[in-house]
């Protein structure tokens, strides 16, 4: 996979029709910590898992608040995702000012969508190195949608991003039936367990690593951090990691192998040490 | 020695100021203008279901009237109506600008569509930021719908960028003689809710005649639009002032006071 000689710049294909850098793009999200999303027909939910570089360091924002109804999640390079949630802020904005409305929440990502796509297809830049859960409220009822440097932009009942995060999408996709009529609890403790599933073993999660953001009907884009996610945890109870515990039915991920851009199911991951780094 | 050619020749900058290259891709400097053709009052009423709008359909050219089959009430979208009095030249770019919206509106098909309080937020955009510019588009508009609450919505917005909302409203002439009447149904905020479309109608048809007897650029035929909060435009086209009485003009000799 690292020896390709079609992957010197973005706008190269591969014989194979793979645009390579965009492909190694998709791998520095896989390296940042795990973001979870998931819809009611009421709310959306995103929760992350925080990294700090070193035990005396703050933790990696990995939430964001973009208005009052829309925030996101990311997974990678986290100067990248600032980048593009100043814009989504922007655009949020101009759409206040000048139809008094708050953005739909397809349309604003169709902004960013066509952004990160401008960067495969010009020579001299790079793909955007992050990858969102953008969760949001409008006309149309909650919505969750999942953006990847590519450009693709798609709508999901529940998404899981980042390291290990097979392990979450397993979980989503075993109990996503119950999200549609759950209460926002509920849902944020489904979210919580599926983020618990991406820990690594003999991790917990913890008020000081966790950060939830809800939105829905009557409720603002609401973040919560630190003791305000340690309400949460209590609610949840058990918040120990479940790898390394004999359960039946999970094995362990395998190794990491190679997949192209588009369709192809995601490929799942090595279960390496996490590497010391400060990006999220 | 100044290796740019583009400083050449120019004044030097500690004496005169730095050069601003702006002036070299500036358009015609255009000032406040004095609108041509013009189109007069447009009035607007809240009813319980609704708004109903009305506007004479001459176009004059100073005092000469010029163009009797122009239609000043514009359906915007599926559910908003836009009426608009003064220059005509400007209404129509008024309209273009509103198409083109509307056509960039709907490239996505995703559920959301603009309506009244937007497209009436985009056009206090455009007025105010026209008239910043000291290049204003001369008219006064008013825009009915609904409100995201399903309740009617009526507001108004003219060439200064100057916004309001009442349950009546009129333009031009309308201002000063057909407001007087309308409030006499609907003076304030939720009154509106006890007028019902016939009473409405009579009220605006009331204010037409008043105005075709006391504006002298006025005109007897007329559109009446209806925008309901079901969502429903009609437009009724070629109105016309009926029951009118001109045989006081038959007593007048010359101007004011003559008699003779």
């Amino acid at each position: 996979m690292f020896r390709n000689s079609y992957d010197n710049d973005s706008i190269t294909y591969s014989p194979t029709g793979r645009l390579f850098q965009v492909e190694y793009a998709l791998e520095a999200i896989k390296q940042g910590s795990a973001a979870v999303g998931l819809v009611s027909k009421t709310h959306a939910v995103i929760v992350a898992l925080k990294r700090s570089a070193e035990e005396l360091g703050s933790y990696q924002k990995k939430i964001i608040r973009i208005d009052d109804h829309l925030g996101i999640a990311l997974a990678g390079l986290s100067p990248d995702a600032r980048v593009l949630s100043n814009f989504m802020r922007q655009q949020a904005m101009s759409s206040r000012m000048i139809y008094n409305r708050p953005i739909p929440v397809s349309r604003v990502v169709s902004a960013i969508g066509d952004k990160a796509q401008r960067n495969t297809q010009i020579y001299g830049r790079r793909p955007y190195g992050v990858g969102l859960l953008v969760a949001g409220f409008d006309e149309t009822g909650p919505h969750l949608f999942e953006f990847q440097p590519s450009g693709t932009v798609l709508e999901y009942f529940g998404a899981a991003i980042g390291a290990r995060s097979q392990s979450a999408r397993t979980y989503l996709e075993r109990n996503f039936e119950q999200f549609h009529d759950a209460s926002l609890e509920d849902l944020v403790l489904h979210g919580l367990r599926a983020l618990r599933d991406t820990l690594a073993q003999d991790k917990e999660l913890l008020a000081q690593n966790t950060s939830i953001g809800v939105v829905g009907l009557d409720l603002k884009f609401t973040l919560y951090d630190n003791d305000d996610a340690r309400e949460w945890l209590e609610k949840l109870g058990d918040v120990g990691s479940t790898r390394g515990r004999q359960l039946p039915d999970e094995p362990e991920p395998a190794a990491t192998e190679d997949a192209p851009v588009t369709d192809a199911p995601p490929p799942e991951e090595t279960d390496t040490v996490e590497p010391i780094e400060t990006d999220a | 020695m100044d290796h740019m050619p583009e400083n050449w020749g120019r004044p030097r900058s500690d004496v005169y100021g730095v050069y601003n290259p702006a002036i070299h891709n500036a358009g015609p400097t255009t000032h406040t203008q004095q609108p041509s053709i013009t189109g007069t009052s447009v009035l607007a009423i809240k009813y319980n279901k609704g708004v109903m709008l009305a506007a004479d359909n001459l176009a004059s050219y100073g005092s000469l009237a010029r163009f009797t089959d122009q239609e000043r009430l514009i359906k915007v979208g599926k559910e908003t109506v836009v009426g608009v009095s003064g220059d005509v030249s400007d209404m129509q770019y008024i309209q273009l600008l509103l198409e083109r919206l509307i056509i960039e509106d709907n490239y996505e098909q995703d559920g959301h569509n603009l309506r009244a309080p937007h497209i009436y937020e985009y056009l206090s955009r455009v007025m105010y930021n026209r008239r910043s510019k000291i290049d204003p588009l001369w008219n006064a508009i008013l825009v009915a719908g609904k409100k995201d609450d399903g309740s009617p919505f009526l507001g108004y917005v003219d060439l200064l960028g100057v916004t309001y909302s009442a349950p009546t409203i009129a333009t031009g002439f309308g201002a000063y003689l057909a407001i007087p009447l309308l409030r006499k149904i609907a003076s304030d905020d939720g009154d509106e809710k006890r007028i019902t479309e016939q009473q409405a109608r009579a009220a605006l048809d009331e204010c037409m005649k008043v105005l075709f007897y006391r504006d002298a650029r006025s005109l007897d035929k007329y559109s009446v639009a209806t925008v309901t909060t079901d969502g429903e435009v009609t437009i009724e086209q070629n109105v016309r002032c009926q029951d009118m009485s001109w045989r006081f003009a038959d007593h007048i000799r010359g101007y004011g006071t003559q008699t003779m």
